[in-house]
């Protein structure tokens, strides 16, 4: 393996294999994770032979400019472009990830982003990943909070037949606040809203012009973007899985939702989510996320949300939909100042609390009385086993006062 | 063999020249993809935060080609009335109104007459694809992130076959291909399919000797101990994880602020007076303006003191 490779390498400077090694660097990099399409690999020969062979830093921008699409993958093709157009270092390289002591010096002092699935994709080293035990969890953390980060991973029992079309139903059926915005597109429309110049001018025309009728349309209303931001720490881990399976039934039926989930740590599963299948799409989150059932950080992981994501994908007029019990012990200040930072970048900020389901709740928990004033609504839900109360509790608002935060803070 | 003003640069270093001449310092990342766009004759699709200088490309560019510039801001419901092209609607009634006071009967010359070109109103899109003496514009579509889903569908059309459907004219096709200029601040996701046909490049705030060069150009009265500490710090400010970081724009306006008010150095009451042309969120502004901020200036002055 390693003189084919070395070979590939070496003909990296011959002008006829080139292309073969662009190739072959364009695969490695889809192996990585990249999503690059035969267009672009042709792309990236063009786009070599354009500039002329000679420097390394022109190289390698060409080969950027045509092969990476998302900033995101700046860091895996970095290190397989170090990697894979380094004639010299790749034999001592390789050497050094077949051996199990050198490589372990190696590994733990710098071991950049994106390395490990680069030479993974390079070597075909197959990984004991799929063998790895996963712990079986059974803590009842229900009715505690706690701050320290406990990384684990878990596994949900899959959905059924009966589950998966209740959640369809149920879906279909949800009714958010505030869920229609108008756009400045317009629809046709029977009513007599606003002229339709074009549309008029058209039907003139079938008739020679001799009768000019107008034709209307009104404006189009469509949902807004939808970002779900979970909890799945430790006192919320009996609803996660319902949670999941809402997020997916969700991401089916609208088109721009967003979904993270938070514990100690803040992670995006908008694209794990994005699978056709509930199972695979809940079995990918699982992969990704390692802090199930852990402590909560509220505060530091909306800070998170705040600084990186919030820019990006809270524009048109997003609704935020915040699921916690809001039980946080440490940074209450900080909890505050992030909560108001989300309420103002957003359109309007739903929270939707289980821990309402008892009555007579009042806020008294110090993390729960800092996050009230800052949501628009406070939606509770009495009985969370199935996903149609998640959504009748998202739905209902019949009552004018029925979402109002204010009433569950203690009287002053 | 240096750049003639016009042309097309046919190396790496003429594109680099080019937008020197321009006052755009480009590294020579930024040269090398803009040098293959304009070669490959592929639109060039930037991303970066506000403020790195993305649209400033466009308008050198347009300038040392000595092309027009035509841009079109995206926003929210932006539709094809107002990005490819509209009819001129009162003036078509009035054409019908003259034709039934001629008498003219026949249909088909009715209609010919009132879908022709005279009746056309072009926008950007439609002016982008035309070339009037055989120069191709500069088209600049600014902020795509800005619209929705259902323009950026439209836009593969014309990034593809630079080409639009008119339905009452027929497919539109440019004669030479505009020079595309796309920029994203990364609000929203773009769909893979547009990048797809675009050589992408992501815009970074620039390293500090390249940003003192950009204030010396941009900003000539900013003296030489100033500017250099103007750098210095914004350079630290970037690396402090603020909620916005400041751009060159910032950096640029935060001179001349400098320049303007006669200061020759940076001291603690300056910074807090002018921080808000640097920074734009409150909480950034509060976090800088005390004891952190004071900590911050000391450094810069310690390491430029100490580097001579």
């Amino acid at each position: 393996m390693a003189t084919a490779a070395d070979n590939k390498i070496a003909g990296a400077a011959m002008e006829g294999r080139l292309a073969d090694n662009i190739v072959h660097f364009a695969r490695v990099l889809r192996k990585a994770g990249l999503r690059i399409g035969p267009a672009a690999v042709t792309d990236a020969i063009e786009a070599v032979q354009a500039i002329g062979i000679g420097d390394r830093e022109e190289f390698y921008t060409a080969l950027h400019a045509t092969l990476v699409k998302r900033h995101e993958d700046n860091a895996v093709f970095d290190e397989a472009f170090r990697l894979f157009w380094r004639a010299r270092d790749l034999v001592g390289k390789m050497i050094a990830l077949m051996s199990p002591v050198v490589a372990r010096h190696e590994e733990r002092e710098k071991r950049k982003a994106g390395e490990t699935r680069v030479s993974d994709a390079l070597f075909g080293k197959e990984d004991d990943r799929g063998q790895r035990d996963e712990p079986d969890i059974e803590i009842d953390a229900r009715f505690t909070a706690s701050g320290s980060e406990v990384l684990r991973k878990t596994d949900f029992a899959q959905m059924t037949a009966g589950e998966l079309a209740e959640a369809k139903r149920a879906i279909a059926a949800l009714v958010l606040p505030m869920d229609e915005v108008r756009t400045r597109r317009f629809r046709r429309s029977t009513l007599p809203v606003a002229i339709d110049a074009r549309a008029t001018m058209r039907q003139a025309m079938r008739t020679g012009g001799a009768l000019i009728l107008p034709r209307h349309r009104a404006p189009k209303t469509v949902h807004p973007p939808l970002v779900v931001l979970a909890d799945i720490s430790g006192s919320m881990s009996q609803y996660t899985r319902i949670f999941l399976h809402f997020l997916h039934a969700l991401g089916e039926h609208r088109r721009r939702v967003h979904a993270f989930l938070f514990g100690t740590r803040l992670t995006n599963v908008t694209r794990q989510m994005r699978y056709r299948d509930p199972d695979v799409a809940v079995e990918a989150c699982s992969q990704t996320v390692s802090d199930w059932s852990g402590g909560t950080r509220i505060g530091e992981t909306l800070k998170e949300f705040n600084r990186l994501w919030s820019r990006r994908v809270l524009g048109q007029g997003a609704v935020v939909l915040l699921i916690t019990d809001g039980l946080e012990r440490e940074g209450i200040e900080l909890l505050e100042k992030e909560m108001d930072r989300l309420h103002r970048s957003c359109r309007r900020l739903v929270w939707l609390n289980p821990l309402l389901r008892f009555e007579g709740f009042e806020a008294r928990a110090r993390g729960v009385r800092a996050m009230l004033p800052h949501v628009d609504e406070l939606r509770p839900v009495h009985n969370l086993e199935a996903m149609a109360d998640l959504v009748a509790a998202l739905s209902g608002a019949a009552r004018r006062d029925a979402g109002d935060p204010r009433r569950f803070l203690p009287a002053v | 063999m240096a750049y003639q003003g016009g042309n097309i640069p046919q190396s790496i270093d003429e594109t680099q020249e080019m937008l020197a001449a321009g006052n755009y310092l480009a590294g020579r990342p930024l040269a090398t993809v803009l040098f293959l766009a304009l070669r490959m004759k592929r639109p060039l699709f930037l991303e970066g935060e506000a403020g790195v200088g993305k649209t400033e490309i466009a308008k050198v560019l347009a300038g040392a080609l000595d092309r027009p510039l035509i841009r079109l801001q995206c926003y929210e419901g932006l539709d094809v009335s107002s990005a490819v092209y509209e009819w001129n609607y009162p003036a078509q009634m009035l054409e019908i109104r003259l034709a039934e006071a001629s008498g003219t009967t026949d249909r088909g010359r009715i209609e010919a007459d009132i879908f022709s070109e005279r009746y056309l109103i072009r926008r950007p899109v439609l002016q982008a694809l035309s070339s009037p003496d055989g120069r191709a514009p500069v088209f600049l579509i600014d902020e795509l992130d800005r619209t929705d889903e259902a323009f950026e569908a439209f836009l593969l059309e014309v990034l593809s076959d630079f080409q639009v459907t008119v339905p009452e004219l027929g497919t539109i096709r440019a004669g030479e291909p505009p020079i595309v200029i796309i920029t994203t601040n990364r609000t929203r996701e773009v769909h893979d399919a547009l990048k797809r046909r675009c050589l992408y490049h992501w815009v970074d705030y620039p390293e500090a000797a390249q940003e003192l060069e950009i204030i010396r150009r941009k900003v000539p009265g900013c003296n030489g101990t100033l500017s250099r500490q103007i750098v210095a710090y914004v350079q630290k400010l970037r690396g402090l994880d603020l909620f916005k970081n400041p751009g060159v724009a910032e950096t640029i306006d935060w001179a001349t602020a400098l320049t303007e008010l006669d200061r020759v150095a940076l001291d603690p009451e300056t910074v807090s007076d002018t921080l808000g042309t640097l920074l734009k969120y409150q909480d950034d502004i509060a976090r800088i303006e005390g004891a952190e901020g004071r900590k911050l200036l000391a450094d810069v002055k310690a390491e430029l003191a100490e580097a001579g």
